[in-house]
């Protein structure tokens, strides 16, 4: 754990503070001066590498759990359109090369925010606490363990449609009621709640699989 | 003192070839068809032969001399000279001997039992000639070529081609091998779906969720995209890179020779045979689409026999084949979280969703007619030369694509470790973390896969490769960092390196399924009388880019700066962008770039300067901010 908060907190100083190591550095193309994190030179218009950023800040939002997938599509669509390698087919290979990296740094942080367990997950660990995961032995909440198991057990048991359905909708249920509750949780910035919650979400992600994979099962 | 130059616009593209051609074609490399095409303007012309046929027939004939027939002319020979012609093709790209059995049925190749080299790519013996399917796709390609060079009058040097989605890396790798040999500029691999609903969203302003089912000769796609003001954003893609219309004919071609079986007993069949069978097969298929009823002579060997089929037979016969594809386009729906009723519109795309039960199936699953308003066996093409054009002259349309399956290491006991998952945007990279299993273990061996099951045997074998040099050290302690990366194209590239001793490993992957870069070189220089003199061409080509950018950007920060300097300290800049300039229009290459380097040593000092001045500019906007807090 202690590894994983030291790593945790370099992200931090590099993502949030990126003040304390250089705000200006030099274009790759025109060797003028270019700010940290913009993304074409204001100068010779060439396309700058990925700046260090926190998800967040690559796609200009606030850390903020609640989010807009209507906002969160529109800053992600504008961005693409101009770091996308379709827009370089015809420059040099550093500029391809450049636009692929941008490109690949817009999907990472659009496919972490897009969904709710992962941005939860991310958040927590952009925060300084470690969710653990399946298998480790030192999930401090036991009632989430149980309940987990339970609801495995219960649905080992199920054969009919009717059945799978009932258990669907209460999974879906108490999934839309714990993502509320890890909103409300970094509202009011108690992390270690909002990672237990997320661990929750985790198992409620997991069970959904399983049902969908009886559901399939069951249609077979 | 010398004029300083145009000041263009920074950012822009800036001097023209005059001896190049910005021409990009769009290109539909089709199990039966291919189709090329070309926009200008948003309006895209389909390519027509003298007959007014779109559709080029990816058949090619070998005369003895070895020189390629395409098309219309050998499809022809197909029955006459069945040992010197060989179609579909597109089946056996990036495919290797032993997944030959898993395509079924009699297959029309002489295929060659053995290995050649280290690669396991499947070889032909095509009238006595050892080919690769590369190289039989490179003659396809080159034929595309031509006929848009015939009708354009243009040098054509640059294509956008279209693959399916579900082509596994091999597969994709294979065809821009293809377009290698056949001298063209792959400006981009585009999924055929893709292409489709580009051509659909743009000609007619769709909006919303829409599901592209792709049927075509060998290959069945399915993507479900999301259309909104020009963004075309793929959630999900499945298929099946062995399924097809082509299916269909094996199932036709099946039941007449049990039938004849039946008449005459066991007779073994020449590859010969299988292709004329075959070639009945889709005669009687093609007849059924429209006829009830059809009676058909299958003429193998000395004895002819007949065979007559109704529609509900041949319905019968491939009802599996096309279940499959609706179960396929079910489990891609669910995956990405949808259910058919918050489906807009189904595009049909390929020749073989023109077979009724096709369309009635697909319409009864998703409760409405689906949109064939673009012929399905050009839509692809169409798509294709609408996304060359946006990538030669810009666009504001952006087509988000994903990764059709997943992509992952061999770990202990022959299980799978994902990397990529399936339906990732591209493009992507991820890392994973590996350790060694014994002290003092100096080598690892890492054997990449691709596909969705969990032992490496069940799914494809991409590559194999030695991570050698690892510092001694005791188990578990050295941190090797695999890296998998996606292009746009869908391709990928794999990098280690080893974390603790900072080694960065290059390593050399040698495809499971590919030519290697020699057997590739080689090629290229027996395919091709001037095939140095292309590599040379394509050389000069990106000196002349780099040395455009290097103009663009001496002259940008000259416009922003130049009071930093003196009038002789302009002046050497402006000598040494006149040499560029000079170069430019010559073709010696290493002038053109030493001349880029004198011009980059001669604005040093200007560049220290402008970073001088950015600084103090940057430290005195944080004192204020500071101040402000």
């Amino acid at each position: 754990m202690v590894a994983a908060n030291r790593s945790t907190s370099k992200l931090m100083n590099e993502a949030i503070s990126p003040h304390t190591d250089a705000i200006v550095k030099a274009c790759w193309s025109c060797h003028g001066p270019v700010h940290v994190g913009i993304l074409f030179c204001p100068t010779c218009k060439a396309v700058q590498g990925p700046a260090a950023l926190d998800h967040f800040q690559r796609l200009g939002l606030k850390i903020h759990f609640k989010i807009s997938h209507n906002v969160l599509d529109q800053v992600y669509f504008d961005l693409q359109r101009q770091l996308h390698p379709d827009r370089f087919a015809g420059k040099s290979p550093k500029e391809k090369a450049l636009s692929q990296q941008q490109a690949t740094a817009l999907n990472d942080a659009y496919e972490t925010l897009k969904d709710d367990l992962r941005r939860a997950d991310y958040m927590v660990h952009l925060q300084g606490t470690e969710v653990l995961s399946e298998g480790c032995n030192l999930v401090s909440d036991q009632s989430i363990l149980i309940e987990a198991m339970e609801m495995r057990e219960h649905l080992t048991t199920i054969d009919t449609m009717l059945e799978l359905n009932i258990l669907s909708k209460k999974t879906k249920t108490e999934t839309d009621a714990i993502v509320e509750q890890i909103a409300k949780a970094f509202e009011s910035n108690a992390i270690e709640t909002a990672g237990r919650l997320t661990t929750r979400l985790k198992y409620l992600h997991k069970m959904m699989d399983e049902i969908r994979h009886v559901r399939a099962k069951l249609l077979a | 003192m010398p004029q300083l130059l145009q000041i263009m616009e920074p950012g822009e593209a800036s001097t023209s070839h005059p001896d190049e051609t910005e021409l990009a074609i769009g290109i539909d490399l089709g199990t039966t068809n291919s189709v090329v095409a070309i926009s200008a303007k948003n309006t895209v012309e389909v390519l027509k032969d003298e007959d007014e046929k779109a559709l080029v027939p990816s058949i090619v004939a070998y005369a003895p001399d070895g020189s390629a027939i395409v098309g219309e002319l050998a499809k022809r020979l197909l029955l006459s000279r069945p040992d010197s012609v060989v179609s579909s093709i597109k089946r056996l790209m990036g495919r290797g001997i032993e997944d030959l059995k898993s395509l079924g049925g009699q297959l029309p190749f002489d295929v060659i039992p053995h290995d050649v080299g280290d690669s396991h790519l499947v070889r032909l013996n095509i009238a006595g000639r050892t080919l690769t399917p590369v190289e039989i796709s490179a003659d396809i390609l080159r034929a595309l070529q031509d006929r848009a060079q015939t009708h354009l009058r243009a040098v054509v040097k640059k294509a956008v081609i279209t693959v399916p989605a579900y082509f596994d890396d091999a597969q994709r790798l294979a065809t821009k091998d293809a377009a290698r040999l056949a001298g063209l500029d792959v400006l981009r691999l585009v999924n055929e779906p893709t292409a489709a609903a580009l051509a659909y969203g743009l000609d007619k302003g769709a909006e919303g969720l829409y599901v592209v089912y792709d049927l075509g000769g060998g290959t069945f796609d399915v993507s479900v995209l999301r259309l909104q003001k020009g963004v075309f954003q793929v959630l999900a893609t499945g298929g099946d890179a062995a399924l097809g219309g082509d299916d269909f004919d094996h199932a036709i071609a099946d039941h007449f020779l049990s039938q004849r079986k039946i008449k005459l007993g066991e007779v073994h069949l020449s590859s010969a045979e299988v292709k004329v069978a075959l070639m009945t097969g889709r005669l009687a298929k093609e007849c059924l689409t429209h006829a009830e009823k059809g009676e058909w002579v299958l003429t193998a060997g000395e004895m002819p026999t007949q065979h007559t089929l109704t529609r509900e037979e041949f319905e019968n016969l491939i009802a599996p084949d096309v279940n499959r594809t609706v179960k396929i386009c079910h489990e891609v729906l669910v995956d990405a979280g949808f259910d058919p009723a918050d489906v807009k519109g189904v595009v049909m795309v390929g020749g073989s969703t023109r077979v009724p039960l096709v369309k009635n199936s697909v319409a009864d699953y998703f409760g409405f007619d689906p949109l064939a308003d673009i012929d399905p066996d050009q839509v692809v093409a169409v798509g294709a030369a609408l996304q060359a054009e946006a990538l030669t002259t810009g666009s504001d349309t952006l087509l988000l694509d994903v990764t059709p399956l997943s992509l992952g290491l061999e770990t202990m006991g022959g299980l799978v470790e994902k990397v990529i998952a399936r339906n990732t945007p591209i493009p992507v990279s991820k890392a994973q973390e590996f350790t060694t299993f014994k002290d003092g273990q100096s080598a690892m061996s890492i054997h990449v896969v691709q596909g969705e099951r969990e032992l490496v045997d069940q799914n494809r074998s991409l590559a194999k490769f030695n991570l050698n040099g690892i510092p001694p050290m005791a188990a578990g302690a050295a941190h090797i960092r695999v890296t998998f990366q996606v292009d746009a194209d869908g391709l990928l590239t794999v990098s280690a390196a080893e974390d603790t001793s900072g080694i960065e490993q290059k390593v050399e992957v040698k495809p499971t399924y590919g030519l290697s870069e020699e057997e590739m070189t080689k090629m290229l220089y027996d395919s091709m009388a001037n095939a140095q003199d292309d590599i040379q061409l394509r050389l000069l080509t990106e000196a002349k880019v780099e040395a455009e950018r290097a103009m663009n950007a001496v002259t940008s920060a000259l416009q922003a700066d130049c009071h930093l300097l003196s009038v002789e300290e302009r002046e050497a800049i402006g000598d040494k962008m006149d040499e560029v300039l000079q170069c430019i229009k010559g073709t010696d290459r290493s002038e053109i770039n030493k001349a880029v380097e004198n011009l980059d040593i001669s604005t040093k000092a200007f560049a220290e300067k402008r970073m001088d001045m950015g600084i103090r500019e940057a430290l005195t906007g944080v004192s204020v901010a500071a101040l402000d807090e």
